[in-house]
């Protein structure tokens, strides 16, 4: 009960710092800036786009086509240009990027929680279970990530939800990785001996005790894994293997437009594409700060 | 050395094994081929007939051992799209990965090296810091994304360089190549490119961290010392010192490199073994898809086994100390 409390209290004076030393960067305050302008623009995604560009009722063939900054007959005006089937495509972007981020997010939290359990296991049991494991993970980072959610995707056909267990599948193993590697040296300090002194379960020890104290290097690959997430996600759905038509990410907006391209129509690959660079970019110089500020060796 | 061996060859097969179980039961066994095979106004004496010749009827695990057995012998299955087995038809496409993966990392050493080379020598400048923000930025691309855009910038806006297909292939020493060619070599360009890209930033980040190592070392103060020109130095005594690393990396990369062709090979129409499984995987083309899980796992088993091999025998701390 005494350490738990002590941990809680300990929480806020422990990140204060951090956010202060992240905040030095004026790079990377303007990343996360961007990261959180792009999250609220895909949460409220729905109410902030002009149209609804999947209710058939709303979009208008005869305004297909259109360059950027044009208006069309009746009176519609299209920021970014609209597409093949005559959708406005910055709603159809914000739309993409509510998908993008969903699948991104989602694949990284799963990954993490599963990653991050059988590392502090692993670390915490030793033995054959560690080793078996480790060995399992070294096979696993052997792969290609691409490789893998291709050959998984082969077999199991398109669907978000098969998209989003690919990607656990290629990113458990780093959590997995670096979570016990750090645990195996926090395992050996006192205040797990004091835990287990005062005859808590192994289960709280590991999970309440061994857990927050193993969090930057998760937090870090976590921010970096998302982006490559989202990467991973666009690259295997431009393929035509990732997610299907109905619900269209950034990457088969950007494939849609690929079709078009080569006959000049470049807007309805550019923008997207543009939008999921900046994304990701943005989001990779968080991670990179993130590594910086939380690194141990840089002393605070 | 010789249980080292002994152990990884085991768990080589054993790996191998359960990788042709999950393509088997997930390619196979899941959905029916007589289905897919049969003309839809079949009878059902036909259908019968038909699931009998595949040995459809028989219990899932006889089924397994008899593809296995096939598989052993080198039998994948035949192509449903092309008729042609489905081995021949991933190992036809081979030599045209191989040529762009390597051509992608010539390409990728040609620029990144000297990149890297200058941010190394001079660490802390402007310039070795827009290499570096450069080299994350190139990580944050997506690779299909880099691909579109040169085919927009030289392809289309430009008309410098054709965005899709081989080209002519020609001869040299037996070998087929678009280098023989210079239809073919412009068909490369691009494709290349796009794939070498991926690997830049590494070389980039490579080059400079050998660099900064390898110029404090003795042997180049001593060359200074003897009054050698710091250009020679550089090309001669350092560029040796360090290229050894890098090629030796860079090796070890080029199996990620073939795997990052599948998208490389899709944009830009390259017929290649990337571009023969994407499009087998959309035509429900079962035996090649198979066959190239298979294939492709069976490379990157070897691969790895080599890396460590080699890093066994380079550094002998990994074989005495490690779980290895």
């Amino acid at each position: 009960m005494t350490a738990l409390e002590t941990s809680r209290v300990a929480t806020p004076s422990r990140w204060r710092p951090v956010l202060r030393e992240f905040s030095e960067s004026p790079g990377a305050v303007i990343a996360l800036a961007i990261c959180v302008l792009l999250l609220f623009a895909a949460v409220f995604g729905p109410w902030l786009a002009p149209q609804n560009p999947y209710d058939l009722a709303e979009i208008s063939f005869f305004d297909s086509r259109l360059p950027p900054l044009s208006t069309s007959p009746d009176g519609h005006f299209y920021l970014l240009g609209t597409d093949n089937q005559g959708r406005d495509m910055f709603s159809a972007m914000l739309y993409g990027l509510r998908t993008s981020l969903f699948v991104g997010v989602a694949s990284g939290v799963l990954a993490i929680a599963i990653g991050v359990s059988l590392g502090l296991i692993a670390a915490y049991a030793g033995g054959a279970f560690d080793a078996f494991l480790m060995r399992f993970v070294d096979f696993m980072l052997g792969f290609p990530s691409i490789l893998v959610a291709l050959m998984m995707l082969a077999i199991l056909g398109q669907g978000t939800e098969k998209v989003i267990l690919a990607l656990v599948v290629v990113q458990w193993a780093y959590f997995a990785r670096a979570v016990r590697a750090t645990a195996l040296s926090e395992r050996s300090k006192e205040y797990i001996e004091a835990a287990r002194s005062l005859g808590l379960g192994h289960a709280r020890i590991v999970f309440g005790h061994l857990a927050p104290n193993c969090m930057p290097p998760v937090i870090v690959i976590g921010t970096m894994q998302i982006a490559s997430a989202i990467s991973a996600e666009a690259t295997l759905s431009f393929l035509g293997l990732g997610l299907p038509i109905t619900e269209p990410s950034l990457g088969l907006l950007i494939s849609n437009g690929f079709n078009v391209m080569l006959a000049g129509l470049y807007w309805i690959s550019v923008f997207p594409g543009l939008l999921l660079l900046v994304l990701i970019f943005a989001i990779n110089i968080v991670g990179d700060r993130l590594r910086e500020v939380l690194n141990p060796r840089n002393a605070r | 050395m010789a249980v080292f061996f002994l152990r990884r060859f085991l768990q080589t097969v054993v790996v191998l094994l359960l990788v042709s179980l999950v393509v088997f039961l997930g390619l196979y066994a899941i959905g029916n081929p007589a289905e897919i095979l049969l003309p839809d106004d079949a009878t059902a004496a036909e259908r019968d007939a038909a699931i009998r010749s595949l040995g459809l009827d028989k219990p899932i695990w006889v089924q397994y051992g008899v593809f296995l057995a096939n598989a052993l012998t080198g039998d994948l299955g035949t192509s449903f799209v092309y008729n042609t087995p489905s081995i021949t038809l991933i190992l036809q496409r081979f030599p045209a990965t191989l040529e762009l993966a390597l051509s992608a990392l010539f390409i990728a050493i040609a620029i990144g090296a000297p990149l890297g080379l200058y941010a190394g020598l001079r660490p802390g400048t402007r310039l070795d810091r827009a290499i570096v923000t450069g080299s994350i930025l190139g990580f944050s691309l997506p690779n299909f994304w880099q691909g579109l855009m040169l085919i927009l910038i030289f392809s289309i806006g430009l008309g410098w360089l054709p965005s899709s297909g081989r080209g002519e292939t020609g001869t040299i020493f037996g070998i087929e190549t678009s280098f023989a060619t210079w239809d073919g070599i412009r068909h490369l360009i691009l494709p290349a490119t796009n794939l070498a890209l991926f690997k830049l930033a590494l070389v980039i980040r490579l080059t400079r961290a050998q660099v900064r190592e390898t110029m404090p070392l003795d042997f180049v103060k001593f060359a200074r010392a003897k009054g050698v020109s710091e250009r020679r130095i550089l090309g001669v005594h350092v560029s040796k010192t360090i290229a050894a690393p890098i090629v030796t990396v860079l090796g070890m990369e080029l199996g990620s490199v073939i795997a990052f062709a599948v998208i490389t090979e899709s944009i830009f129409a390259w017929p290649g073994m990337g571009k023969l499984i994407i499009d087998s995987i959309n035509r429900l083309d079962r035996p090649v898809v198979a066959a190239y899980l298979l294939v492709i796992t069976f490379m990157f088993i070897m691969i790895n086994l080599v890396v460590d091999l080699l890093y066994t025998v380079l550094d002998p701390r990994v074989r005495l100390g490690g779980r290895t």
